[in-house]
């Protein structure tokens, strides 16, 4: 386990002290979850739905009730600048 | 010497022109908006917000998949996409991964070469990222009024053998975007993107070379050509010289017309991509799908070959009027009451440029036709024809210019003018040689 | 007894009559509340609003007047919302959660919002951001999680009622070790619109009470199909006072699996079987039965829980709200790491799609069972509450704690905690699942329990 590639594909920042404690408990965990290997799962289709529900949609009209103003998107933003939400520049 | 040939691949992306976003009631055109004005707590990825698909939308996925020979998945879903950017206010994108609504499509070029269609499938849009200097700092200004916008994704395989077979490919996406009516398909505005993949392998070879250069906001059927055409050559002198191209993307300089890298940070490209647990799967039965693909209108291509077949009119004048619904309505009117005149007609319409306004009646077309100030050219076939028939009636006016009368070649001249209307002499006079001397 | 001791069935009662008003109900709330929320911890942030919509409330409506808590995680326009994390910290919702909003629409009075475990992420609401909430049972002790504050809120009669949410046991385990009632309705029958998700697929909001009955009656309000949730269910909404009332005389078939028997701690199975005797002293058949063992579902619920989580919790990147990733506390980076990993290529299909599989086993299960019962018995906890403390150094406390609410939740089904009884001093829950959609079922069984116990009357010395 690459601790380190786990960190950067989950966009946190770990101390070298984290990622020594989080890559033993990491592998502890997954030593404990492995039990579920000993059920026999062929041919078991997987449950991502518990609902049974299908095709449910929306029609396509537009909904002004939860439409939010510019002031009430920005308004919890670090930064904003004429309405823009900011961030330092990622290029 | 290797030779080397183009191995080419599309991803398409197509912004639908649906009222409503994808997965919430903001209003979808977002063009020229205050930024952050057209946003809710789903598409602004707020705490506790969650995701409901338009109907809409999916059929006009559906039909878009249909019109491009695709087959439908009986059962799909949406997946989550997941990766961290700034203009992804949810940290992952809803998207498709292994069940995408259409597969297995294909589109013919004129050369009856078939261009295979992987997918069409449908996601949604991010935010507009804008990136500019503020006392001195860099930084990125996100407007999210584009995020949540309903688009739909076809992706090619890599068939295309030359910058021309893409371009062709990309202006018939549009042609067919526009029949459908669910898109404006402007490249300028964003409403259809392009994405190119492209590597060089050597002539002959079957197997994909091992890297290919991704292409990316490039807005025009122009400069996608002239890209496409600069990395061919940039691929062939680095292969030659024994070097493996990067494995990259690439932006297109218009001023310098070149390719150059995009040096963004490479992304572990691992998605993780599991079912989108918010929203329901869908199961279509083969009736709902037989009652979208009885929506699909006549696409042009079909009008094309038809205009072609039936009027006779040129590859070239069968595109514009086809491109236009009201010229192509106008035409046929026309052609259907004066069948014999259709190329004709089909010069003037296009000539003319007529927009919104046209002649109402086609005897005031045809009066205009023949009246029409500025003279203009004629088939030269059915103008000799034209002739033939008119001057036929005076055979001594014909004797009279046979001898060398130079009366007589304006009498004929004046004659066929009184006749056809205001036809280039010049044109006349050409005909009247070939055809007595 | 003072007002805040009252349940909302009798609260409303009075209100009717004219024996006291909302604004003396709420008074009586906040007073309690102003005596022991700083030795408790239970409220993170208080509604200033209360006594005026007290004043302005209307008390024809079914929930007119009633002050109710409600979990941190339930955003709450006027209210800061935080799911006890610093990273959230201030945050001031641009929305309302459809939950709260159809409370309020019933006339209820929201007085504050409840501590939990931060980001809904434990069994204990000792890992709160801000500090773990004491149980009133026994203040060196934890009220269980994550819906800890609201438990703990019902219990010292801070409010008359609850709202809270469980994953798995985060509404049935706490209300155990606080001896109060907690419901976990079926997935989908509470939209999820407006609640910090944790696991997409499991999470349920539901009522936290002092009795079955009010429990019925805040579900009556809270169910329902929500267009901004797309798995919420078109399943239409029962009366449930009126069904729990016709059905506490039918006799059903309830079974109980030895698999959960084992699981429990030796202190408290005398509680348990009692209990189960109980019914059968109102004349409910029960039998005993076997299900597939809970622990396969400790596995199956760390996988699916800790990758949804991995992914509902990327949006929390510093850009439009709340501060940046590196104000996460250390369990919330311990499963965003897990349940990246268990998502990664190569290793999906060994964990997530394994895990999914184990999950239709658990589901066929159940249907299996349920064919031969109308209920299952299930205690919510293996034990009473923990002392403070018990969570450190324990990366999968959580999870091993819920070991017997798990099977059910991933299944979707609906699930009862009642107060049972008292071992050395503390709180133990007693628990009933049914199918989906038969939350009449439970209600009317617990609701005949309760009628016949006292256990839920008990109030703790605070």
């Amino acid at each position: 386990m690459d601790i380190k590639q786990i960190a950067s594909l989950a966009n946190l920042q770990l101390s070298p002290e984290q990622e020594q404690l989080f890559s033993s408990q990491l592998t502890d965990t997954l030593k404990n979850i492995s039990i579920i290997n000993e059920l026999d799962t062929q041919n078991v289709i997987p449950t991502s739905q518990v609902t049974g529900l299908e095709n449910i949609t929306r029609p396509d009209v537009i909904d002004r009730t939860r439409v939010l103003n510019q002031e009430q998107a920005i308004s919890q933003a670090r930064r904003s600048h004429r309405g823009y939400i900011v961030v330092p520049s990622v290029i | 010497m290797i030779t080397y040939e183009p191995v080419i691949g599309f991803e398409i992306h197509v912004e639908l022109k649906t009222l409503s976003k994808m997965f919430c009631g903001c209003p979808a055109d977002h063009f020229g908006k205050p930024p952050n004005s057209q946003t809710c707590p789903v598409c602004l990825g707020l705490p506790g917000a969650l995701p409901v698909p338009n109907a809409k939308a999916i059929d006009w996925c559906l039909k878009l998949g249909l019109a491009l020979g695709c087959q439908v998945n009986l059962h799909s879903k949406f997946d989550r996409k997941n990766y961290f950017y700034p203009d992804l206010p949810k940290g992952y994108q809803i998207s498709q991964y292994d069940q995408p609504f259409c597969h297995s499509g294909h589109l013919a070029l004129l050369s009856g070469k078939n261009i295979r269609i992987t997918r069409v499938h449908m996601e949604e849009d991010t935010a507009k990222m804008q990136h500019t200097e503020i006392n001195g700092e860099k930084l990125s200004l996100i407007d999210f009024n584009r995020s949540g916008v309903p688009l739909v994704e076809v992706v090619t395989e890599p068939d295309f053998s030359s910058s021309d077979e893409a371009v062709e490919f990309l202006k018939e996406i549009q042609v067919i975007v526009r029949d459908l009516d669910i898109s404006t398909a402007d490249m300028e505005k964003g409403s259809m993107r392009l994405e190119a993949n492209i590597s060089m392998r050597p002539q002959g070879q079957t197997k994909l070379p091992e890297y290919k250069v991704e292409i990316k906001n490039v807005n025009s059927f122009r400069f996608i050509k002239k890209s496409m055409d600069f990395e061919q050559s940039r691929q062939t002198q680095l292969l030659n010289s024994g070097v493996s191209p990067v494995q990259e993307t690439r932006g297109f300089n218009e001023s310098k017309g070149e390719t150059v890298s995009q040096r963004r940070k490479e992304q572990a490209h691992d998605y993780r991509y599991f079912p989108e647990p918010d929203i329901p799967p869908f199961v279509f039965s083969p009736h709902y799908i037989e009652s979208i693909r009885r929506t699909l209108p006549k696409l042009s291509s079909v009008n094309r070959q038809e205009l072609s077949d039936t009027y006779g009119l040129s590859t070239a004048n069968a595109y514009i009027i086809c491109s236009d619904h009201k010229m192509y309505t106008y035409f046929i009117h026309l052609a259907s009451t004066m069948p014999d005149k259709t190329k004709y007609i089909s010069d003037f319409i296009i000539n003319k440029r007529y927009g919104e306004k046209f002649p109402e009646t086609p005897e005031k077309l045809l009066a205009l036709i023949n009246e029409s100030q500025n003279s203009f050219q004629i088939d030269p076939k059915i103008l000799s024809e034209k002739v033939s028939n008119i001057l036929s009636q005076y055979p001594q006016a014909v004797s009279d210019y046979q001898s060398g009368k130079i009366q007589a070649r304006s009498y004929l001249i004046g004659q066929v003018k009184k006749s056809l209307g205001n036809v280039e002499t010049a044109q006349i006079s050409m005909i009247i040689k070939e055809l007595y001397g | 007894m003072k007002l805040n001791q009252l349940s909302i069935s009798e609260a409303k009662i009075g209100l009717k009559n004219k024996q006291f008003s909302s604004q003396e109900l709420v008074e009586a709330c906040l007073q309690q509340i102003s005596r022991y929320n700083s030795k408790f911890n239970v409220f993170l942030k208080m509604n200033d609003q209360a006594l005026k919509e007290a004043e302005k409330s209307d008390i024809s409506r079914p929930f007119g007047g009633i002050p109710i808590a409600v979990k941190d995680n339930f955003l709450t326009l006027g209210l800061t919302t935080t799911a006890s994390a610093d990273l959230l910290s201030g945050y001031r919702p641009q929305y309302e959660s459809t939950v709260t909003a159809r409370l309020k629409s019933a006339g209820a009075i929201i007085i504050g919002k409840t501590n939990m475990d931060a980001w809904a992420h434990g069994s204990s609401t000792e890992t709160s951001d801000f500090g773990p909430t004491l149980n009133p049972w026994d203040a060196t002790r934890l009220p269980g999680g994550s819906s800890g504050g609201s438990a703990a809120a019902v219990a010292a009669d801070m409010c008359l009622g609850a709202i809270g949410s469980e994953t798995a046991g985060s509404i049935r385990q706490p209300a155990s070790w606080c001896s109060v009632t907690g419901f976990k309705p079926t997935y989908g029958r509470t939209s999820r619109y407006g609640v910090i998700a944790m696991a997409s697929s499991t999470d349920s909001p539901g009522p936290m009470t002092k009795t079955v009955a009010d429990s019925a009656l805040m579900l009556s309000v809270i169910a329902g199909q929500d267009p901004f949730d797309a798995t919420s269910s078109p399943e239409p909404v029962l009366d449930y006072v009126k069904n729990m009332k016709t059905l506490t005389k039918r006799k059903f078939a309830i079974g109980f699996p030895k698999e959960y028997l084992e699981v429990l701690e030796p202190e408290i199975k005398p509680l348990i079987i009692a209990a189960i005797e109980k019914l059968e002293a109102l004349g409910h058949s029960v039998k005993e039965t076997s299900l597939i063992h809970p622990k396969y579902s400790i596995g199956v619920y760390t996988i699916l829980q800790r990758s949804e989580v991995s992914s509902n919790l990327a949006r929390f990147d510093g850009i439009r709200f709340g501060k940046d990733r590196t104000a996460f506390g250390q369990e919330a980076k311990r499963r965003i790491m897990l349940g990246t990993y268990t998502l990664s290529v190569g290793l999906y299909d060994q964990y997530y799609r394994k895990a999914q599989q184990v999950r239709t086993l658990i589901i066929n299960d159940f249907n299996r069972a349920f064919s031969q019962f109308d209920l299952i018995i299930n205690p919510p906890t293996p034990g009473p509450a923990l002392k403070i403390g018990a969570t450190r150094n324990q990366p999968m406390f959580g999870e091993l704690q819920d070991i017997l609410a798990e099977p059910s939740s991933i299944a979707g089904l609906p699930g009862i905690s009642l107060p049972c009884g008292f071992v050395n001093g503390l709180p133990v829950g007693f628990g009933l699942i049914a199918p989906q959609f038969h939350e009449p079922d439970i209600l009317a069984v617990s609701h005949a329990f309760q009628q016949t116990t006292d256990y839920h009357l008990q109030k703790p010395i605070l």
